[in-house]
């Protein structure tokens, strides 16, 4: 989930909040601050825990970004999405209204049938929203996600609750395996320029609760994903958004993988490979290939909802299907995100998020 | 053939481009009357639907606590519950010269549009820079110019649909400027609220839900005041049509020879209507054109009064400058030719009846008929009953409205059947021959002139009617203040301690200090203000009561019993005795009602202890002072106190100001006057000249009879000055009527108070001397015409020439 979220936070705020994404920053990569004070990622900081679960204040724009592939008793295929977006203004805290840091949630759920969203927008320093790293807790309004206090890590047992106008849901979250740390021990490089983030996941949740319906309720099982990130480098001007995925293969390995479109460039692409027991293998630009098959006409724009997905030195050759091709996110910035089902040298189930495809 | 038809029939207005003028003068003088009343309503309801779309008000039930003020902590509890709620904060400061309305919202929260303070939408917003500190703020321009070098106010930005007066910014920049940090005054709930949020009563218990429609209050309390406006538009339109009946009557009538001689040639009747019709439909055209664009200067000049007396009496923002809208424009221009096809209908009808063989011979009189005059009689008669009905059985502004219409249009129809009546009786009191030609022939007359006539009628009345409310108004209003404004100095303070600095400080100054708190509650469900005020003598003595039981300031000073303003009496029916609900849980018995003129809310008074224990933490920010010396006082409070200037005020300035809001109140309704005046004086100019030169066959046998020109030319002008006075005596008393009707029925129902009538017979006879001098300056062109016809003119008459 690395760089479409770094884009789609951007963007999304940058609509929202009128905030126009600045074009430094990348230059001082590795100087420690950008032009305005914020931190940028630096290559040589090792994660921390519990800490890296909680904000970095100190950086433009982080995510706690959870997907779950979830079926209910019948065998029929749902998605669910909780995303908490942080975006500061200035790298500080204040006491109420003049606080810089502004949050955004989004929550979606996806039937075969139906694609439910939802968007909330708080600004900090009023206790509106906001995450606490120990005990772990990330809220805004009345949608949470809340450690359980099980296990060695904050991540390994997590509740997460959200409603919108027409929907809800509540789950459950056990992890049965390790964080996993994207790039070089989650320093994750984004571009040839080398705009980079901070970025680890928590792959391996086993998910069960209740998908809330205007039909009813929904009792659910599936597995899940948490990705967090942080930055404060935003592309460069010649991306125009990304694709990426994350998907559980039915044989217990895990594969990550994003490209970031460009206008001048062939895409750059980067993937992460996840064995069973936690084991991350990072891939630089290249060695995943992403390509549309077929795409659908959602909001009056085409997006490609199926797609070949290869990473030859694992020997994956997939396609990918959504399950629901109209899994749009009609937010403030508009983006896709939805569930999808895998076949091909490997099976199983997985989520896809596409942003920058614009109206035509 | 119809292209000839058409030449002919046109070349008459060649020949009398002042037939021409009246009918397009008059015809854009209705128009524009009428559009320019349109046009200031339609500005005014668009400003509140712009003030209340954008704060979210009006169109969002919202959440207020009764004491004014809700804290962050509930807002951020009722997010955490769930609810979709956005905050606002709202206040005023002093900026400048200028007290501002700060008006701080949410922007992440709040509704869409909530920002689209210009046309052009919210999009090119620096919102960043709103959130961010010093923040920004949104004004109309005028205001902008207003605030230029004011202190401590955000970077200000045009906001054109902002109303005047308001800032628009940042709710955390509107905590700053108003010292209110952490505080809320409303939340507004979005539509779409989330599933399974928890019930309001077990997060924010003490909130109320105002529905959405409660907001639109602006809209209904000033509904009465456009009612009003668009009555007068509508009378206005109505005596610009009388002109514009006259003209094109007179033009038809004319070309009566014309008529027959195209049918004559074979035009068949339709092709010649149709020809006529078109002559209509492009005249009506150019003289709505012109009435729109005199329509739009009249708004455009009447606006600001209008934009001032909605501020003084409701406290409505209106901007003072007029925005097109073509929709206004084409309306315009419909009515303008529905005008001229109604005034027309009548001589269209009497061209397609026409027989080809009748004689060309234009009729200057019609047979005076008693029957017909009888029959208008007896409708306007109807009308009269029928209004009196409809306001006895039927409750509201519009049964006023309808009394209204009964007696002004039964008046004007029941004109000229009572003239008919006094003219017979003169002529029966004439002695001599001369006298008596002199009353027949003004009998005779009489179909011609009385659509004038009735519009001097209305014109008379409605002037009679309105100086005679505004003048009763002024009285009691001048006698009002008087009594209500005892105190000497009016001084604010910005907080409770300067307040409490402020009360020492005068302990030994001033002769009393009488502190007044004031809370915004919802008075029996309806927005209104719960005044507190001390014990005192100023009160006792001088307040205007109405109506109140014995010991009603004991009972009050006991906190036992509440005083009601007398809108709020009428509103809910309140007799001293009953209960009133002041706030949700909060009844008192009424021990009396008080005059309250101009203010628009429910307003109740309680002692200052009892309020002080309801609302304990309301400081005490006005006072009225009591003193020998004001100037000293006053001075003394600016200098060695440090109080504003703008703070202290004295009893003469609010004397001042106020009669200055309540005169600008009455100018639009004076302008509008005096131009239906005009109108109707117009009126009177065409129909004599259209009958003066019908009149020859009629002067000539007296002529002939030894009775010189100069002398008719007399007898001419004594007859309009004759007719014009009896009308105006017909005038007075459903004049005052009229008034009646404004103070006890209109005014009750529009503004919520009642006001005894006074009278003004000066007032009378200054109109009456206006009334004589139109009829004459319109009868001076046809008599100096008369007397200088030629003779031989005259004895044409009875050759075969005519």
């Amino acid at each position: 989930m690395s760089g479409r979220s770094v884009r789609a936070l951007a963007s999304a705020l940058a609509l929202v909040l009128g905030l126009t994404a600045p074009a430094h920053g990348q230059g001082f990569a590795g100087l420690g601050a950008d032009a305005e004070g914020f931190s940028v990622p630096d290559p040589g900081r090792a994660l921390r825990f519990p800490e890296d679960h909680g904000p970095h204040r100190r950086y433009r724009v982080e995510w706690w970004y959870l997907t779950a592939n979830l079926t209910d008793a019948e065998g029929r295929d749902y998605g669910i999405q909780w995303t908490l977006f942080r975006s500061a203004l200035a790298p500080e805290e204040r006491e109420g209204w003049q606080n810089p840091q502004l949050w955004m949630g989004h929550a979606g759920l996806t039937t075969p049938d139906a694609h439910f969203h939802a968007e909330r927008l708080a600004r900090g320093g009023i206790g509106q929203a906001g995450v606490a790293a120990d005990p772990f807790e990330a809220f805004i309004d009345d949608w949470s996600l809340t450690s359980l206090g099980i296990g060695d890590d904050a991540f390994d047992g997590l509740a997460v609750t959200a409603t919108g106008a027409a929907f809800g849901y509540a789950l459950d979250l056990r992890a049965n395996g390790p964080l996993v740390r994207h790039g070089t021990d989650g320093y994750s490089v984004k571009s040839a320029a080398g705009q980079a983030s901070h970025y680890y996941s928590q792959p391996f949740f086993e998910v069960s609760g209740t998908l809330f319906l205007p039909e009813g309720d929904v009792p659910v099982t599936g597995l899940g994903w948490l990705d967090r990130e942080w930055s404060s480098q935003p592309l460069s001007d010649t991306q125009t958004g990304w694709d990426w995925v994350s998907l559980h293969f039915d044989t217990g390995e895990k594969l990550m993988g994003f490209r970031l479109r460009d206008r001048r460039a062939a895409p750059f692409t980067s993937a992460t490979w996840i064995e069973p027991d936690g084991t991350a293998t990072p891939f630089t630009d290249g060695a995943l290939i992403l390509t549309p098959l077929s795409e659908t006409e959602v909001d009056g724009r085409p997006v490609p909802t199926r797609w070949r997905i290869e990473l030859p030195e694992k020997s994956v050759d997939v396609r990918i299907t959504a399950v629901n091709p109209r899994s749009w996110m009609a937010v403030s910035v508009p983006y896709w995100e939805g569930p999808v089902r895998i076949t091909g040298s490997h099976g199983g189930r997985g989520y896809l998020e596409m942003t920058g495809y614009d109206a035509q | 053939m119809r292209g000839v038809a058409l030449t002919a029939l046109l070349a008459h207005w060649r020949r009398r481009p002042g037939q021409l003028a009246t009918l397009v003068i008059g015809l854009a003088l209705a128009t524009a009357l009428w559009s320019a009343v349109q046009a200031i309503n339609a500005e005014a309801r668009a400003s509140y639907d712009r003030a209340s779309g954008r704060l979210g008000q009006g169109a969002y039930e919202t959440l207020t606590d009764p004491s004014g003020s809700i804290a962050l902590e509930t807002f951020v509890s009722l997010r955490r519950a769930g609810w979709l709620v956005s905050p606002v904060l709202e206040g005023r400061m002093m900026a400048g010269e200028m007290r501002l309305l700060v008006t701080g919202v949410e922007v992440l929260t709040a509704p869409p549009g909530t920002l689209a303070v210009t046309p052009g939408g919210a999009d090119d917003i620096d919102l960043v820079a709103l959130i961010s500190s010093p923040g920004l703020g949104f004004a109309a321009p005028e205001t902008i110019d207003r605030l230029d070098g004011a202190d401590r106010l955000p970077p200000l930005r045009p906001g054109a649909l902002v109303p005047p007066g308001q800032m628009v910014t940042d709710i955390g920049t509107a905590e700053r400027l108003l010292d209110r940090r952490g505080e809320i005054t409303a939340l507004v709930v979005l539509p779409d609220q989330p599933r399974n949020r928890a019930p309001l009563s077990a997060i924010a218990p003490n909130l109320v839900v105002n529905p959405a429609q409660q907001q639109g209050d602006m809209a209904r309390l000033t509904n009465s005041f456009h009612l009003n406006l668009t009555a007068f538009g509508l009378l206005s339109f109505a005596v610009g049509l009388f002109i514009v009946h006259g003209a094109i009557g007179l033009a038809f009538e004319q070309r009566r020879a014309t008529c027959r001689t195209l049918r004559a040639l074979g035009l068949p009747a339709r092709d010649l209507m149709g020809l006529l019709l078109v002559e209509l439909l492009v005249l009506a055209v150019i003289a709505g054109g012109i009435g729109i664009v005199l329509g739009y200067a009249i708004a455009g000049a009447l606006l600001p009064d209008v934009a001032a007396t909605l501020h003084g009496l409701y406290g409505a923002r209106v901007p003072g400058t007029l925005s097109f809208d073509p929709v206004w424009a084409v309306t315009g221009l419909a009515i303008a030719v529905a005008g001229a096809v109604i005034a027309a209908g009548q001589a269209l009808w009497r061209v397609r009846t026409m027989p080809l063989l009748a004689s060309a011979q234009p009729r200057a009189w019609a047979t005076v008929s008693a029957v017909l005059l009888r029959r208008q009689a007896i409708a306007g008669a109807g009308l009269i009953a029928a209004g009196c009905a409809t306001a006895w059985m039927a409750q509201g502004l519009i049964a006023g409205f309808a009394l209204l219409a009964g007696l002004l249009l039964g008046a004007a129809l029941m004109l000229p059947a009572g003239l008919a009546t006094v003219l017979a009786l003169g002529a029966r009191a004439a002695r001599t021959a001369e006298g008596q030609w002199f009353w027949a022939d003004t009998r005779q007359q009489l179909p011609g002139l009385s659509l004038a006539l009735m519009a001097l009628l209305l014109a008379l009345v409605a002037n009679i009617g309105v100086s005679t409310m505004v003048g009763s108004f002024r009285l009691t209003f001048t006698g009002w203040l008087d009594q209500r404004l005892a105190a000497e100095l009016y001084v604010t303070v910005a907080d409770a301690g300067e307040s409490a600095r402020l009360e020492t400080w005068l302990d030994s100054r001033a002769d009393a200090v009488l502190p007044v708190i004031t809370v915004d509650s919802p008075i029996e469900g309806a927005p209104g203000e719960v005044m507190g005020v001390a014990d005192h003598g100023t009160y006792r003595d001088t307040w205007p009561l109405l109506t109140a039981r014995d010991g009603a300031w004991d009972e009050l000073a006991a906190g036992r019993a509440t005083l009601i303003n007398e809108q709020l009496a009428r509103r809910e029916g309140l007799a001293p005795g009953d209960p009133v609900r002041l706030a949700p849980g909060w009844t008192m018995p009424v021990a009396g009602i008080y005059s309250d003129y101009g203010n628009p809310m429910n307003q109740a008074m309680v002692s200052l202890d009892l309020l002080e224990t309801r609302y304990p933490d309301r400081p005490r920010l006005s006072f009225g002072l009591r003193t020998d010396d004001p100037e000293a006082l006053a001075e003394a409070l600016r200098a060695d106190f440090g109080l504003d200037a703008a703070a202290v005020v004295d009893q003469a300035t609010i004397k001042r100001v106020s009669l200055e809001v309540f005169e600008r109140t009455f100018t639009v309704t004076g302008t509008l006057n005096v131009l239906t005046l005009a109108v109707a004086g117009f009126a009177i100019l065409t129909a004599l000249l259209t009958l003066a030169s019908l009149r020859l066959p009629q002067l000539a046998p007296a002529w002939a009879l030894g009775i010189t020109r100069k002398r008719l030319a007399r007898l001419e002008l004594m007859r309009s000055l004759a007719l014009a006075a009896f009308t105006f005596i017909a005038a007075v008393p459903v004049g005052l009527a009229l008034a009646w009707s404004l103070l006890a029925v209109v005014n009750v129902e529009a503004f919520g108070w009642r006001l005894p009538m006074h009278l003004f017979p000066m007032q009378w006879l200054v109109l009456l001397v206006l009334a004589l001098a139109a009829a004459a300056l319109a009868t001076a062109l046809p008599a100096r015409h008369l007397a200088r016809t030629a003779p031989a003119d005259f004895l044409k008459v009875f050759s075969n020439e005519r």
